[in-house]
């Protein structure tokens, strides 16, 4: 469903951010992207959203492929993903209610269609008492609720969460990462990039590592007894 | 459809400072060009009421037959230029010295014979007012045997004429002038706004809506914003021409149509402006 093929990517300066990397997706994975800070976990995010394109290789997502990626593509590409990140990024001016349902209204769903999807995916993240609150009525596991909440409204494929648990407590960390793991369960592939190693230790789940823009460990490699590794 | 009106009438209440100063600006711009408008539409009216009195008098030489008149009225008729031609005989010239100048009465009453010519007063139809035409209508005339003289303001004409083309060439330079000034104060409020609302836009992006799609709301608020400043010109020149024309002279107003060409011309302007500026900013947020 996502393969980067021989990606590298280099930086305006000339630097390479990501170095001949390789790695597939499948359906329904749960994958955590660990490394730290400046490994190249959040480039791989962004071509994986189109945000970039790669300077050599190929980025595939369900069907789209950067070889042929047109500008209007990116649009239709990203109503397959949900993507998620570590300030939440929501609209301060509207409630959790609405800043989930304007995912929608830019994709021109009906209104008929929009509130009953809304409340549902409020519901499923735990927040449907609090769907007229504003963001800064919220706590920031809440408010990262809200915006799980707008990544799951469009039913994607896979969620990508760009250190979504960085700015919150531990109580608030484990909560999130229950939360992506009952996602995954109802059959939804989650791509998490997190420098959090406590939260990849707990887990039980593939692990890919980067260090300095390259793949340096895959527990996919190892077979299905590779726990453990951080 | 709805999502794109209420973003952009949302741009109003976030930036109402922004929002009103783009109007205003907008509105005095084109209450400059509006006013240039009022002044075009009434040197217009005038310069009409002017040449419709635009005539060319021939005097015929003393002792010319009527029938002979009256059948060159007959071929002067018959140009294309021509709309009427009145006899004055010698009689009726001098009885109208007597009316009109009034300071000579005196001078009239104690004449015994009439010293005043019979005269043909030639009017041209509208379009054939200009001095090319009166001249070369004047020179025709004059090749008619019984002339004693072709009269007609060639000054006069021609300085209507020059007066005409050079209104139009100021209006078209002024006018332009601040059509681009408005482009440009609307492109930077719509610039202002692209940038206030980055985070919108890019969490528009992120959950897939497509260019076009982030485009229209800004698209209509500039058309708004346009349209507003459009009538607001139009309040601005009906207040400017309540004051000349009670105080000092009678004027007229634009026509309805003239008016929403003025709110069309902002429309457009307001339209025109954050295309542009939204064309050019936007792929950068």
């Amino acid at each position: 469903m996502i393969r980067l093929n021989k990606v590298f990517k280099a930086f305006p300066k000339g630097s390479m951010a990501l170095k001949d990397v390789s790695l597939h997706v499948a359906k329904g994975e749960f994958v955590f992207l660990t490394g730290h800070s400046g490994a190249g976990k959040s480039t791989v995010l962004r071509l994986i959203y189109a945000d970039d394109l790669p300077t050599s290789g190929t980025v595939r997502v369900s069907g789209f492929s950067t070889a042929s990626l047109k500008r209007r593509d990116i649009p239709r590409l990203r109503r397959r993903l949900g993507i998620v990140f570590q300030d939440f990024r929501l609209l301060e001016d509207r409630t959790a209610e609405e800043n989930v349902a304007f995912a929608l209204e830019v994709t021109g769903t009906r209104r008929s269609v929009i509130a009953p999807k809304v409340m549902r995916v409020l519901t499923q993240v735990g927040l449907a008492t609090k769907a007229n609150a504003y963001p800064h009525q919220l706590s920031g596991g809440e408010q990262q609720r809200v915006a799980i909440a707008r990544a799951l409204v469009n039913d994607p494929l896979v969620l990508l969460a760009d250190e979504p648990t960085g700015n919150l407590d531990e109580r608030a960390t484990r909560g999130v990462y229950q939360l992506l793991k009952d996602i995954n369960a109802t059959g939804t592939a989650v791509l998490l990039a997190t420098h959090d190693l406590d939260l990849v230790r707990q887990a039980s789940c593939r692990t890919v590592e980067l260090q300095e823009g390259a793949v340096v460990y895959d527990s996919q490699d190892d077979g299905p007894a590779a726990e453990g590794h951080a | 459809m709805r999502l794109t009106v209420r973003e952009a009438l949302l741009s109003f209440r976030r930036a109402p400072v922004l929002s009103a100063l783009a109007v205003t600006t907008i509105g005095f711009a084109l209450f400059v060009f509006g006013l240039f408008g009022l002044v075009a539409v009434n040197l217009r009216s005038t310069l009409g009421e002017i040449e419709e009195r635009v005539e060319i008098v021939m005097y015929l030489t003393r002792g010319t037959p009527v029938e002979v008149v009256t059948v060159a009225i007959g071929d002067i008729q018959a140009f294309p230029e021509v709309e009427s031609v009145e006899y004055v005989t010698e009689d009726q010239a001098l009885e109208r010295a007597r009316r009109e100048l009034v300071e000579f009465q005196g001078v009239y009453e104690d004449l015994t014979a009439n010293p005043l010519p019979s005269s043909l007063e030639i009017r041209l139809r509208q379009g054939y007012r200009d001095s090319r035409s009166v001249r070369g209508v004047a020179e025709r005339l004059s090749g008619f045997r019984f002339v004693e003289d072709v009269r007609y303001g060639r000054d006069w004409v021609e300085k209507l004429d020059r007066l005409r083309d050079i209104a139009g060439v100021v209006g078209l330079v002024i006018g332009a002038g601040f059509a681009a000034a408005a482009l440009m104060i609307i492109a930077t409020t719509i610039r202002m706004t692209v940038l206030a609302r980055s985070r919108e836009i890019h969490i528009m992006r992120l959950v897939g809506a497509t260019d076009g799609f982030i485009r229209r709301p800004f698209l209509l608020d500039g058309a708004i914003k346009g349209a507003l400043g459009g009538v607001l010109a139009i309040a601005l020149c009906y207040g400017a021409f309540m004051l000349v024309s009670r105080g000092l002279f009678r004027a007229s107003f634009f026509s309805t149509e003239q008016t929403l060409l003025l709110v069309l011309l902002g429309t457009v302007l307001g339209f025109a402006a954050s295309a542009l500026s939204v064309n050019r900013h936007l792929p950068r947020v």
